[in-house]
Protein backbone atom coordinates (compact mmCIF):
# COMPACT_ATOMS: atom_id res chain seq x y z
CA UNK A 1 0.00 0.00 0.00
CA UNK A 2 1.34 3.40 -1.04
CA UNK A 3 -0.07 6.40 1.55
CA UNK A 4 -0.18 10.06 -0.08
CA UNK A 5 -0.52 13.08 1.88
CA UNK A 6 -1.49 16.28 0.47
CA UNK A 7 -1.17 19.32 1.86
CA UNK A 8 -2.55 22.40 0.80
CA UNK A 9 -4.55 25.64 1.15
CA UNK A 10 -8.38 25.68 1.17
CA UNK A 11 -9.48 26.03 -2.09
CA UNK A 12 -6.42 24.77 -3.81
CA UNK A 13 -8.25 21.45 -4.97
CA UNK A 14 -6.44 18.91 -2.74
CA UNK A 15 -8.96 17.10 -2.24
CA UNK A 16 -9.93 16.91 -5.67
CA UNK A 17 -6.55 16.11 -6.35
CA UNK A 18 -6.88 12.91 -3.96
CA UNK A 19 -10.37 12.14 -5.37
CA UNK A 20 -9.01 11.97 -8.74
CA UNK A 21 -6.01 9.72 -7.90
CA UNK A 22 -8.42 7.11 -6.19
CA UNK A 23 -10.36 7.07 -9.49
CA UNK A 24 -7.82 6.56 -11.58
CA UNK A 25 -6.09 4.02 -9.49
CA UNK A 26 -9.52 2.29 -9.19
CA UNK A 27 -9.93 2.23 -13.22
CA UNK A 28 -6.66 0.64 -12.92
CA UNK A 29 -8.52 -2.36 -11.67
CA UNK A 30 -6.39 -1.22 -8.17
CA UNK A 31 -8.14 -0.22 -4.37
CA UNK A 32 -7.76 3.05 -3.39
CA UNK A 33 -9.26 5.53 -1.26
CA UNK A 34 -9.44 9.67 -1.44
CA UNK A 35 -10.52 11.73 1.42
CA UNK A 36 -10.44 15.09 2.95
CA UNK A 37 -9.22 16.58 6.44
CA UNK A 38 -13.17 16.32 7.55
CA UNK A 39 -14.56 19.03 8.60
CA UNK A 40 -16.00 22.79 7.60
CA UNK A 41 -14.26 24.55 4.50
CA UNK A 42 -12.54 27.46 4.65
CA UNK A 43 -10.81 28.92 1.95
CA UNK A 44 -7.19 29.93 2.72
CA UNK A 45 -7.06 27.71 5.61
CA UNK A 46 -4.05 24.80 5.27
CA UNK A 47 -5.84 21.54 4.85
CA UNK A 48 -5.20 18.20 4.22
CA UNK A 49 -6.09 15.41 1.85
CA UNK A 50 -5.52 12.27 1.89
CA UNK A 51 -4.91 8.84 -0.73
CA UNK A 52 -4.33 5.10 -0.19
CA UNK A 53 -3.80 2.86 -3.13
CA UNK A 54 -3.68 -0.82 -2.86
CA UNK A 55 -3.97 -4.15 -4.45
CA UNK A 56 -6.34 -5.08 -2.36
CA UNK A 57 -9.44 -4.11 -0.55
CA UNK A 58 -8.27 -1.05 2.19
CA UNK A 59 -9.47 -1.24 5.66
CA UNK A 60 -8.09 1.88 7.47
CA UNK A 61 -10.89 4.54 8.06
CA UNK A 62 -8.08 6.84 9.53
CA UNK A 63 -6.07 9.99 8.61
CA UNK A 64 -2.20 8.87 7.11
CA UNK A 65 0.07 9.75 9.71
CA UNK A 66 2.94 7.91 8.49
CA UNK A 67 2.62 8.88 4.73
CA UNK A 68 5.54 7.79 2.06
CA UNK A 69 4.51 10.42 0.32
CA UNK A 70 3.54 14.16 1.09
CA UNK A 71 2.49 16.73 -1.56
CA UNK A 72 2.81 20.23 -0.73
CA UNK A 73 0.51 22.65 -3.15
CA UNK A 74 2.30 25.61 -1.31
CA UNK A 75 5.26 26.00 -0.16
CA UNK A 76 4.73 28.38 2.01
CA UNK A 77 3.16 25.87 4.53
CA UNK A 78 6.32 23.98 4.58
CA UNK A 79 6.73 26.19 7.76
CA UNK A 80 3.44 26.12 9.02
CA UNK A 81 3.24 22.61 9.06
CA UNK A 82 6.37 20.70 8.44
CA UNK A 83 4.72 18.47 5.89
CA UNK A 84 7.24 15.51 5.95
CA UNK A 85 7.63 16.10 10.02
CA UNK A 86 6.21 12.00 10.01
CA UNK A 87 7.04 10.74 6.27
CA UNK A 88 8.68 7.16 5.90
CA UNK A 89 12.02 6.35 6.05
CA UNK A 90 12.75 6.36 2.23
CA UNK A 91 9.54 8.53 1.82
CA UNK A 92 9.38 11.45 -1.34
CA UNK A 93 8.50 15.00 -1.03
CA UNK A 94 7.07 16.47 -3.83
CA UNK A 95 6.64 20.10 -3.71
CA UNK A 96 6.05 23.23 -5.65
CA UNK A 97 8.73 25.37 -5.72
CA UNK A 98 10.90 27.45 -8.50
CA UNK A 99 14.33 26.42 -6.29
CA UNK A 100 16.56 23.87 -7.13
CA UNK A 101 16.53 20.62 -5.06
CA UNK A 102 20.46 22.10 -3.23
CA UNK A 103 18.34 25.07 -2.65
CA UNK A 104 15.28 23.40 -1.11
CA UNK A 105 17.80 21.64 1.15
CA UNK A 106 19.90 24.48 1.85
CA UNK A 107 16.45 25.92 3.06
CA UNK A 108 14.60 23.43 4.64
CA UNK A 109 17.03 20.74 5.43
CA UNK A 110 14.93 18.30 3.96
CA UNK A 111 16.94 14.57 3.92
CA UNK A 112 14.41 12.29 1.64
CA UNK A 113 14.07 12.16 -1.73
CA UNK A 114 12.52 15.56 -3.49
CA UNK A 115 10.36 15.79 -6.30
CA UNK A 116 10.84 19.55 -7.73
CA UNK A 117 8.62 21.37 -10.21
CA UNK A 118 7.14 24.90 -10.57
CA UNK A 119 3.95 24.26 -10.57
CA UNK A 120 2.82 27.99 -9.95
CA UNK A 121 4.64 28.34 -13.66
CA UNK A 122 3.33 25.72 -15.45
CA UNK A 123 -0.29 26.36 -14.43
CA UNK A 124 -0.23 29.71 -15.25
CA UNK A 125 1.16 28.78 -18.54
CA UNK A 126 -0.87 26.09 -19.45
CA UNK A 127 -4.18 26.86 -17.59
CA UNK A 128 -4.24 30.29 -17.66
CA UNK A 129 -4.78 30.60 -13.73
CA UNK A 130 -2.28 29.23 -10.43
CA UNK A 131 -4.43 26.38 -9.40
CA UNK A 132 -1.85 23.72 -9.07
CA UNK A 133 -3.59 20.75 -7.50
CA UNK A 134 -4.05 18.94 -11.29
CA UNK A 135 -0.17 20.23 -12.42
CA UNK A 136 0.69 18.78 -8.72
CA UNK A 137 -0.31 15.28 -9.61
CA UNK A 138 1.97 15.27 -12.87
CA UNK A 139 4.88 15.94 -10.55
CA UNK A 140 3.00 13.23 -8.04
CA UNK A 141 2.67 10.24 -10.83
CA UNK A 142 6.49 11.33 -12.48
CA UNK A 143 7.94 10.34 -8.82
CA UNK A 144 5.66 7.40 -7.87
CA UNK A 145 4.23 5.85 -10.68
CA UNK A 146 1.25 5.57 -8.63
CA UNK A 147 -0.71 5.54 -11.30
CA UNK A 148 -0.37 5.58 -15.47
CA UNK A 149 -0.40 9.35 -16.27
CA UNK A 150 -3.61 8.09 -18.87
CA UNK A 151 -5.30 6.68 -16.22
CA UNK A 152 -6.16 10.09 -14.85
CA UNK A 153 -7.53 11.13 -18.02
CA UNK A 154 -11.17 9.59 -18.00
CA UNK A 155 -11.96 10.70 -13.92
CA UNK A 156 -10.30 14.10 -14.99
CA UNK A 157 -13.30 14.66 -17.98
CA UNK A 158 -15.59 13.55 -15.71
CA UNK A 159 -15.04 16.21 -13.39
CA UNK A 160 -13.73 18.69 -15.64
CA UNK A 161 -16.01 18.23 -18.67
CA UNK A 162 -14.50 20.69 -21.39
CA UNK A 163 -11.27 22.09 -18.99
CA UNK A 164 -10.13 18.65 -19.15
CA UNK A 165 -7.63 18.90 -21.62
CA UNK A 166 -6.43 22.11 -20.58
CA UNK A 167 -5.55 20.22 -17.04
CA UNK A 168 -4.34 17.14 -18.14
CA UNK A 169 -1.75 19.13 -20.50
CA UNK A 170 -0.65 21.03 -17.24
CA UNK A 171 -0.16 17.48 -15.61
CA UNK A 172 1.66 16.49 -18.59
CA UNK A 173 4.04 19.58 -17.88
CA UNK A 174 4.69 18.93 -14.69
CA UNK A 175 5.41 15.24 -15.58
CA UNK A 176 8.03 16.17 -17.75
CA UNK A 177 9.80 18.98 -15.64
CA UNK A 178 9.51 17.45 -12.32
CA UNK A 179 13.20 17.06 -10.90
CA UNK A 180 13.85 14.43 -8.42
CA UNK A 181 16.26 14.08 -6.64
CA UNK A 182 17.38 10.88 -4.44
CA UNK A 183 17.75 11.46 -0.59
CA UNK A 184 20.78 12.16 0.78
CA UNK A 185 21.82 9.73 3.54
CA UNK B 1 -23.05 -8.06 -15.22
CA UNK B 2 -22.13 -6.13 -12.14
CA UNK B 3 -19.45 -3.17 -12.32
CA UNK B 4 -16.80 -2.16 -10.76
CA UNK B 5 -17.24 1.53 -9.93
CA UNK B 6 -14.96 4.11 -8.07
CA UNK B 7 -17.27 6.64 -6.02
CA UNK B 8 -18.04 8.76 -2.90
CA UNK B 9 -19.70 6.74 -0.79
CA UNK B 10 -22.59 9.16 -0.34
CA UNK B 11 -23.52 8.63 -3.88
CA UNK B 12 -23.40 5.17 -4.11
CA UNK B 13 -25.81 5.12 -1.49
CA UNK B 14 -28.06 7.81 -3.53
CA UNK B 15 -27.15 5.71 -6.82
CA UNK B 16 -28.23 2.55 -4.44
CA UNK B 17 -31.85 4.18 -4.11
CA UNK B 18 -31.90 4.98 -7.73
CA UNK B 19 -31.63 1.50 -8.26
CA UNK B 20 -34.12 0.62 -5.90
CA UNK B 21 -36.46 2.65 -7.85
CA UNK B 22 -37.82 5.17 -4.89
CA UNK B 23 -41.33 6.99 -5.70
CA UNK B 24 -40.57 9.30 -2.68
CA UNK B 25 -38.26 11.34 -0.97
CA UNK B 26 -38.29 14.14 1.42
CA UNK B 27 -35.05 15.35 3.12
CA UNK B 28 -33.29 18.33 4.93
CA UNK B 29 -29.90 18.59 4.22
CA UNK B 30 -27.38 18.16 7.33
CA UNK B 31 -23.53 17.92 7.00
CA UNK B 32 -22.11 14.79 6.99
CA UNK B 33 -25.38 13.11 4.99
CA UNK B 34 -26.20 16.07 2.43
CA UNK B 35 -24.53 14.74 -0.45
CA UNK B 36 -26.44 11.83 -0.09
CA UNK B 37 -29.85 13.64 -1.40
CA UNK B 38 -28.24 16.42 -2.85
CA UNK B 39 -27.43 13.88 -5.48
CA UNK B 40 -30.81 12.65 -5.46
CA UNK B 41 -32.60 15.61 -5.63
CA UNK B 42 -30.57 16.16 -8.80
CA UNK B 43 -30.84 12.81 -10.55
CA UNK B 44 -34.80 13.35 -9.73
CA UNK B 45 -35.09 17.10 -10.92
CA UNK B 46 -33.01 15.43 -14.55
CA UNK B 47 -35.45 13.37 -14.89
CA UNK B 48 -33.22 9.97 -14.24
CA UNK B 49 -35.29 9.01 -11.17
CA UNK B 50 -39.28 9.14 -11.65
CA UNK B 51 -39.89 10.08 -8.18
CA UNK B 52 -41.66 13.21 -5.96
CA UNK B 53 -38.76 14.75 -4.43
CA UNK B 54 -40.15 17.30 -1.56
CA UNK B 55 -38.30 19.83 -0.02
CA UNK B 56 -39.06 20.61 2.90
CA UNK B 57 -38.02 23.19 5.92
CA UNK B 58 -36.92 20.97 8.80
CA UNK B 59 -36.01 17.60 9.80
CA UNK B 60 -39.17 16.93 11.43
CA UNK B 61 -40.90 17.65 8.61
CA UNK B 62 -38.67 14.97 5.88
CA UNK B 63 -40.26 12.44 8.33
CA UNK B 64 -43.12 13.79 8.75
CA UNK B 65 -43.51 14.19 5.00
CA UNK B 66 -42.18 10.57 4.64
CA UNK B 67 -44.79 8.78 6.41
CA UNK B 68 -47.54 10.86 4.54
CA UNK B 69 -46.13 9.32 1.24
CA UNK B 70 -45.28 5.90 2.75
CA UNK B 71 -49.04 5.71 4.02
CA UNK B 72 -50.13 6.50 0.47
CA UNK B 73 -48.35 3.35 -0.72
CA UNK B 74 -44.94 5.49 -2.36
CA UNK B 75 -41.52 3.54 -1.39
CA UNK B 76 -40.01 6.06 0.42
CA UNK B 77 -36.59 7.78 1.65
CA UNK B 78 -35.02 10.00 3.51
CA UNK B 79 -31.41 10.80 4.99
CA UNK B 80 -29.88 12.70 7.94
CA UNK B 81 -27.35 13.08 10.63
CA UNK B 82 -26.89 13.85 14.06
CA UNK B 83 -28.97 16.79 14.81
CA UNK B 84 -31.53 16.45 12.45
CA UNK B 85 -32.03 13.04 13.72
CA UNK B 86 -32.64 14.28 16.91
CA UNK B 87 -35.15 16.87 15.41
CA UNK B 88 -37.23 13.74 13.86
CA UNK B 89 -37.29 12.03 17.13
CA UNK B 90 -41.15 12.31 18.09
CA UNK B 91 -41.98 11.38 14.47
CA UNK B 92 -39.93 8.20 14.31
CA UNK B 93 -41.68 6.66 16.77
CA UNK B 94 -44.85 7.10 14.78
CA UNK B 95 -43.43 5.66 11.22
CA UNK B 96 -42.72 2.93 13.19
CA UNK B 97 -45.83 2.37 15.23
CA UNK B 98 -48.20 3.28 11.93
CA UNK B 99 -45.93 0.40 10.37
CA UNK B 100 -44.64 2.38 6.92
CA UNK B 101 -41.54 0.97 5.83
CA UNK B 102 -39.57 3.79 5.32
CA UNK B 103 -35.81 3.80 4.37
CA UNK B 104 -33.30 6.01 6.18
CA UNK B 105 -29.82 6.07 5.88
CA UNK B 106 -28.20 7.77 8.83
CA UNK B 107 -24.57 9.32 8.35
CA UNK B 108 -23.75 9.14 11.85
CA UNK B 109 -22.58 12.15 13.65
CA UNK B 110 -21.93 13.53 17.07
CA UNK B 111 -24.31 15.46 19.17
CA UNK B 112 -24.16 19.12 19.98
CA UNK B 113 -23.20 20.40 22.30
CA UNK B 114 -19.92 21.36 21.98
CA UNK B 115 -21.04 21.14 18.33
CA UNK B 116 -19.29 18.60 16.41
CA UNK B 117 -19.79 17.76 12.62
CA UNK B 118 -17.53 14.41 13.13
CA UNK B 119 -18.49 11.13 13.49
CA UNK B 120 -19.64 9.23 16.74
CA UNK B 121 -22.83 7.01 16.98
CA UNK B 122 -24.91 9.11 19.06
CA UNK B 123 -26.91 10.23 17.40
CA UNK B 124 -28.19 7.48 16.77
CA UNK B 125 -27.90 5.62 20.45
CA UNK B 126 -29.92 8.31 21.81
CA UNK B 127 -32.97 7.01 18.95
CA UNK B 128 -32.24 3.43 19.82
CA UNK B 129 -35.60 2.54 20.78
CA UNK B 130 -37.65 4.24 18.16
CA UNK B 131 -38.81 0.95 17.34
CA UNK B 132 -36.97 0.62 13.76
CA UNK B 133 -34.77 -1.93 12.00
CA UNK B 134 -31.38 -0.85 12.62
CA UNK B 135 -28.45 -1.77 10.90
CA UNK B 136 -24.70 -0.34 10.86
CA UNK B 137 -22.43 -0.99 7.91
CA UNK B 138 -18.35 -0.72 7.38
CA UNK B 139 -17.48 0.39 3.76
CA UNK B 140 -18.64 1.47 0.86
CA UNK B 141 -19.86 -1.92 -0.79
CA UNK B 142 -22.19 -2.40 2.20
CA UNK B 143 -23.40 0.89 2.39
CA UNK B 144 -24.70 -0.16 -1.26
CA UNK B 145 -26.10 -3.26 -0.71
CA UNK B 146 -27.76 -2.60 2.87
CA UNK B 147 -29.38 0.78 1.13
CA UNK B 148 -30.73 -1.81 -1.66
CA UNK B 149 -31.66 -5.10 0.90
CA UNK B 150 -33.56 -2.73 3.35
CA UNK B 151 -36.58 -1.82 0.97
CA UNK B 152 -37.11 -5.47 0.61
CA UNK B 153 -36.57 -5.74 4.66
CA UNK B 154 -38.67 -3.11 5.24
CA UNK B 155 -41.88 -3.80 2.72
CA UNK B 156 -42.32 -7.51 3.47
CA UNK B 157 -45.73 -7.95 4.71
CA UNK B 158 -44.28 -10.15 7.60
CA UNK B 159 -42.48 -6.84 8.54
CA UNK B 160 -43.86 -3.67 8.07
CA UNK B 161 -41.50 -2.11 9.63
CA UNK B 162 -38.94 1.76 8.91
CA UNK B 163 -35.20 0.52 8.37
CA UNK B 164 -32.37 2.48 9.14
CA UNK B 165 -28.69 2.07 7.73
CA UNK B 166 -26.46 3.87 9.60
CA UNK B 167 -23.02 4.69 8.03
CA UNK B 168 -20.28 6.46 10.19
CA UNK B 169 -20.41 9.81 8.69
CA UNK B 170 -17.73 11.93 6.95
CA UNK B 171 -14.71 8.36 7.61
CA UNK B 172 -17.21 6.73 5.30
CA UNK B 173 -19.57 9.13 3.68
CA UNK B 174 -16.82 11.34 2.37
CA UNK B 175 -14.32 9.01 0.80
CA UNK B 176 -14.35 8.38 -2.91
CA UNK B 177 -13.49 4.26 -2.95
CA UNK B 178 -14.32 1.21 -5.08
CA UNK B 179 -17.42 -0.65 -5.19
CA UNK B 180 -19.24 -3.45 -7.39
CA UNK B 181 -22.27 -2.42 -8.33
CA UNK B 182 -24.80 -4.53 -9.53
CA UNK B 183 -27.36 -4.79 -12.67
CA UNK B 184 -30.49 -2.78 -12.49
CA UNK B 185 -32.15 -6.02 -13.58
CA UNK B 186 -30.73 -7.51 -10.83
CA UNK B 187 -31.92 -5.04 -8.92
CA UNK B 188 -35.52 -5.09 -10.66
CA UNK B 189 -35.62 -8.87 -9.91
CA UNK B 190 -34.55 -8.66 -6.39
CA UNK B 191 -36.67 -5.72 -5.37
CA UNK B 192 -39.85 -5.62 -6.97
CA UNK B 193 -42.13 -2.74 -6.86
CA UNK B 194 -43.77 -2.15 -3.51
CA UNK B 195 -47.27 -3.25 -2.57
CA UNK B 196 -48.83 -2.14 0.48
CA UNK B 197 -50.86 -4.00 2.27
CA UNK B 198 -52.69 -1.02 3.86
CA UNK B 199 -52.51 2.52 2.29
CA UNK B 200 -54.64 5.68 2.02
CA UNK B 201 -57.18 5.92 -0.74
CA UNK B 202 -60.17 7.47 -0.97
CA UNK B 203 -62.29 4.34 -2.66
CA UNK B 204 -61.14 2.30 0.67
CA UNK B 205 -60.95 4.15 3.43
CA UNK B 206 -58.60 3.24 6.13
CA UNK B 207 -57.92 5.40 9.73
CA UNK B 208 -54.17 5.44 10.22
CA UNK B 209 -52.67 7.31 13.39
CA UNK B 210 -55.63 6.62 15.49
CA UNK B 211 -55.35 7.52 19.16
CA UNK B 212 -54.89 4.27 21.38
CA UNK B 213 -57.24 3.88 24.99
CA UNK B 214 -56.00 2.26 27.68
CA UNK B 215 -57.31 -1.26 26.61
CA UNK B 216 -55.46 -1.61 23.65
CA UNK B 217 -51.90 0.63 23.90
CA UNK B 218 -50.36 -2.33 25.82
CA UNK B 219 -51.73 -5.04 22.95
CA UNK B 220 -50.52 -2.13 20.29
CA UNK B 221 -47.04 -1.84 21.95
CA UNK B 222 -46.59 -6.04 22.19
CA UNK B 223 -47.58 -6.16 18.42
CA UNK B 224 -45.01 -4.00 17.20
CA UNK B 225 -42.28 -5.61 19.50
CA UNK B 226 -43.47 -9.02 18.01
CA UNK B 227 -42.85 -7.75 14.65
CA UNK B 228 -39.97 -6.61 15.50
CA UNK B 229 -38.68 -9.14 16.93
CA UNK B 230 -40.10 -11.30 14.35
CA UNK B 231 -38.29 -9.33 11.50
CA UNK B 232 -34.98 -11.49 12.64
CA UNK B 233 -35.55 -14.07 10.43
CA UNK B 234 -37.08 -11.84 7.19
CA UNK B 235 -34.22 -9.62 7.88
CA UNK B 236 -31.53 -13.45 7.63
CA UNK B 237 -34.15 -14.34 4.35
CA UNK B 238 -33.16 -10.62 2.67
CA UNK B 239 -29.62 -10.88 3.15
CA UNK B 240 -29.20 -14.44 2.00
CA UNK B 241 -30.68 -14.34 -1.34
CA UNK B 242 -28.90 -11.13 -1.54
CA UNK B 243 -25.90 -13.06 -0.91
CA UNK B 244 -26.64 -15.67 -3.30
CA UNK B 245 -27.13 -12.78 -6.26
CA UNK B 246 -24.23 -11.29 -5.56
CA UNK B 247 -21.86 -13.39 -3.67
CA UNK B 248 -21.18 -11.09 -0.52
CA UNK B 249 -22.69 -12.53 2.74
CA UNK B 250 -24.01 -10.74 5.94
CA UNK B 251 -24.73 -12.24 9.46
CA UNK B 252 -25.95 -10.45 12.57
CA UNK B 253 -22.50 -10.74 14.18
CA UNK B 254 -19.79 -11.45 11.90
CA UNK B 255 -16.58 -12.81 13.35
CA UNK B 256 -13.10 -12.29 12.38
CA UNK B 257 -10.49 -15.03 13.74
CA UNK B 258 -12.27 -15.53 16.15
CA UNK B 259 -11.10 -19.57 16.16
CA UNK B 260 -9.43 -20.44 19.80
CA UNK B 261 -9.70 -16.71 20.83
CA UNK B 262 -9.63 -15.90 24.05
CA UNK B 263 -9.83 -12.51 23.93
CA UNK B 264 -12.34 -10.72 21.19
CA UNK B 265 -13.37 -7.25 20.14
CA UNK B 266 -16.87 -6.35 19.45
CA UNK B 267 -16.85 -3.20 17.12
CA UNK B 268 -19.55 -1.85 15.02
CA UNK B 269 -19.32 0.35 12.01
CA UNK B 270 -16.01 1.47 10.57
CA UNK B 271 -14.68 0.94 13.74
CA UNK B 272 -14.68 -2.67 12.83
CA UNK B 273 -12.42 -2.99 9.44
CA UNK B 274 -9.58 -0.96 11.82
CA UNK B 275 -10.22 -2.98 14.09
CA UNK B 276 -9.08 -6.32 11.59
CA UNK B 277 -5.96 -4.67 10.78
CA UNK B 278 -5.12 -5.01 14.44
CA UNK B 279 -6.56 -8.50 14.99
CA UNK B 280 -4.00 -9.30 12.26
CA UNK B 281 -1.00 -7.87 13.89
CA UNK B 282 -1.90 -9.29 17.26
CA UNK B 283 -2.21 -12.59 15.68
CA UNK B 284 1.05 -12.44 13.27
CA UNK B 285 2.46 -11.50 17.36
CA UNK B 286 0.78 -14.94 18.49
CA UNK B 287 -1.37 -13.31 20.66
CA UNK B 288 -5.22 -15.32 20.70
CA UNK B 289 -7.18 -12.52 19.72
CA UNK B 290 -10.69 -12.20 17.36
CA UNK B 291 -13.04 -9.95 16.69
CA UNK B 292 -16.80 -9.82 16.38
CA UNK B 293 -18.55 -6.91 13.99
CA UNK B 294 -22.17 -6.19 15.53
CA UNK B 295 -24.21 -5.69 12.22
CA UNK B 296 -27.39 -6.01 13.43
CA UNK B 297 -28.42 -3.34 16.14
CA UNK B 298 -32.08 -3.68 16.10
CA UNK B 299 -33.28 -6.45 17.02
CA UNK B 300 -30.66 -7.48 18.55
CA UNK B 301 -29.49 -10.86 17.82
CA UNK B 302 -29.13 -12.62 21.60
CA UNK B 303 -28.90 -16.04 19.87
CA UNK B 304 -26.19 -14.92 17.72
CA UNK B 305 -24.47 -12.66 20.48
CA UNK B 306 -23.84 -15.73 23.01
CA UNK B 307 -22.79 -18.04 20.40
CA UNK B 308 -20.21 -15.79 19.20
CA UNK B 309 -18.47 -15.46 22.40
CA UNK B 310 -18.67 -19.08 23.53
CA UNK B 311 -15.51 -20.11 24.17
CA UNK B 312 -13.90 -16.53 24.92
CA UNK B 313 -12.83 -15.57 28.31
CA UNK B 314 -12.68 -12.02 27.67
CA UNK B 315 -14.79 -9.86 25.66
CA UNK B 316 -14.00 -6.24 25.01
CA UNK B 317 -17.11 -4.23 23.91
CA UNK B 318 -15.75 -0.58 21.65
CA UNK B 319 -18.80 1.65 21.87
CA UNK B 320 -18.63 5.02 19.99
CA UNK B 321 -21.23 6.46 22.22
CA UNK B 322 -21.57 7.34 25.77
CA UNK B 323 -24.53 6.88 28.04
CA UNK B 324 -24.16 9.89 30.36
CA UNK B 325 -24.47 8.59 34.41
CA UNK B 326 -25.55 5.41 32.92
CA UNK B 327 -24.78 1.68 34.01
CA UNK B 328 -22.60 1.27 30.73
CA UNK B 329 -22.08 2.53 27.31
CA UNK B 330 -25.30 1.58 24.70
CA UNK B 331 -23.48 -1.21 22.99
CA UNK B 332 -22.13 -2.38 26.39
CA UNK B 333 -25.12 -2.33 28.29
CA UNK B 334 -26.91 -4.58 25.49
CA UNK B 335 -24.36 -6.90 25.58
CA UNK B 336 -24.23 -7.75 29.32
CA UNK B 337 -27.94 -8.07 29.29
CA UNK B 338 -27.70 -10.55 26.57
CA UNK B 339 -24.89 -12.41 28.35
CA UNK B 340 -25.95 -12.44 31.61
CA UNK B 341 -28.36 -15.62 32.07
CA UNK B 342 -25.12 -17.04 29.56
CA UNK B 343 -23.22 -20.14 32.06
CA UNK B 344 -19.71 -19.46 30.98
CA UNK B 345 -19.46 -16.27 30.01
CA UNK B 346 -16.65 -14.45 29.21
CA UNK B 347 -16.03 -11.60 31.24
CA UNK B 348 -16.56 -8.05 29.62
CA UNK B 349 -14.62 -5.19 29.08
CA UNK B 350 -15.95 -1.69 27.71
CA UNK B 351 -13.75 1.24 25.92
CA UNK B 352 -15.42 4.42 24.42
CA UNK B 353 -13.80 5.15 21.65
CA UNK B 354 -13.81 7.44 18.93
CA UNK B 355 -16.04 10.32 20.02
CA UNK B 356 -16.63 13.37 18.31
CA UNK B 357 -14.28 12.28 15.44
CA UNK B 358 -11.57 11.59 17.25
CA UNK B 359 -9.44 9.59 14.91
CA UNK B 360 -9.02 5.98 15.35
CA UNK B 361 -6.06 3.88 14.16
CA UNK B 362 -5.66 -0.10 14.37
CA UNK B 363 -2.74 0.78 17.32
CA UNK B 364 -5.29 1.95 19.55
CA UNK B 365 -7.14 -1.58 19.35
CA UNK B 366 -3.51 -3.25 20.27
CA UNK B 367 -3.79 -0.79 23.58
CA UNK B 368 -7.08 -1.37 24.75
CA UNK B 369 -6.56 -5.09 23.90
CA UNK B 370 -3.16 -4.63 26.56
CA UNK B 371 -5.04 -2.28 28.88
CA UNK B 372 -8.32 -4.88 29.35
CA UNK B 373 -5.89 -8.26 29.22
CA UNK B 374 -4.36 -6.48 32.35
CA UNK B 375 -6.92 -5.23 34.50
CA UNK B 376 -8.89 -8.87 33.44
CA UNK B 377 -6.87 -9.89 36.50
CA UNK B 378 -7.49 -7.28 38.85
CA UNK B 379 -10.93 -5.94 40.76
CA UNK B 380 -12.64 -3.83 38.26
CA UNK B 381 -12.33 -0.05 39.37
CA UNK B 382 -14.44 1.27 37.05
CA UNK B 383 -17.34 0.66 34.42
CA UNK B 384 -15.60 1.55 31.31
CA UNK B 385 -12.69 3.77 30.05
CA UNK B 386 -12.55 6.71 27.41
CA UNK B 387 -9.82 5.18 25.53
CA UNK B 388 -7.50 8.21 25.42
CA UNK B 389 -8.89 10.96 26.90
CA UNK B 390 -7.17 13.70 28.24
CA UNK B 391 -7.47 15.32 32.14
Amino acid sequence: MIEIRFHGRGGQGAVTSVELLALAAINEGKFAQGFPSFGPERRGAPVLAFCRVDDRHIRLRCKISKPDVVVVLDPSLIRIQNPPADLKEGGIIVLNTPKTPAEVRREYGFKHTLALVDANKVAREVLGVPIVNTTMMGALIRATGVVKLESVEPPLKERFGPLAVKNFNALKAAFEQTVIEERRS
Amino acid sequence: MAHRVGMEVSLAVSEAVQMARAEAIAAYPITPQTHIVEHLSSVVANGELEAEFVNVESEHSAISTCIGMSATGARTYTATSSQGLALMNEILFIASALRLPIVMTVANRALSGPLSIWNDHGDIMAARDIGWIQIFVENGQEAFDHSVMAFKIAENHEVLLPTIINLDGFILSHVVEAMEFPDQELVDKFLPPYHPRYCLDPAKPVTMGAFAMPEVYTEVKMAHQTALTNSYEHILKVWKEWGDLTGRHYQPVEKYKTEGAKTLLLTMGCLSEVAEVAVDEMREAGMDVGLLRLRMWRPFPFADLRNAVAGAKLLIVCDRALSLGGAAPPVLAEVRSALYAMRGRPQTASFVIGLGGRDVAPDAFKAIVAQAQEEAQQKPTQEYHIFGVRG
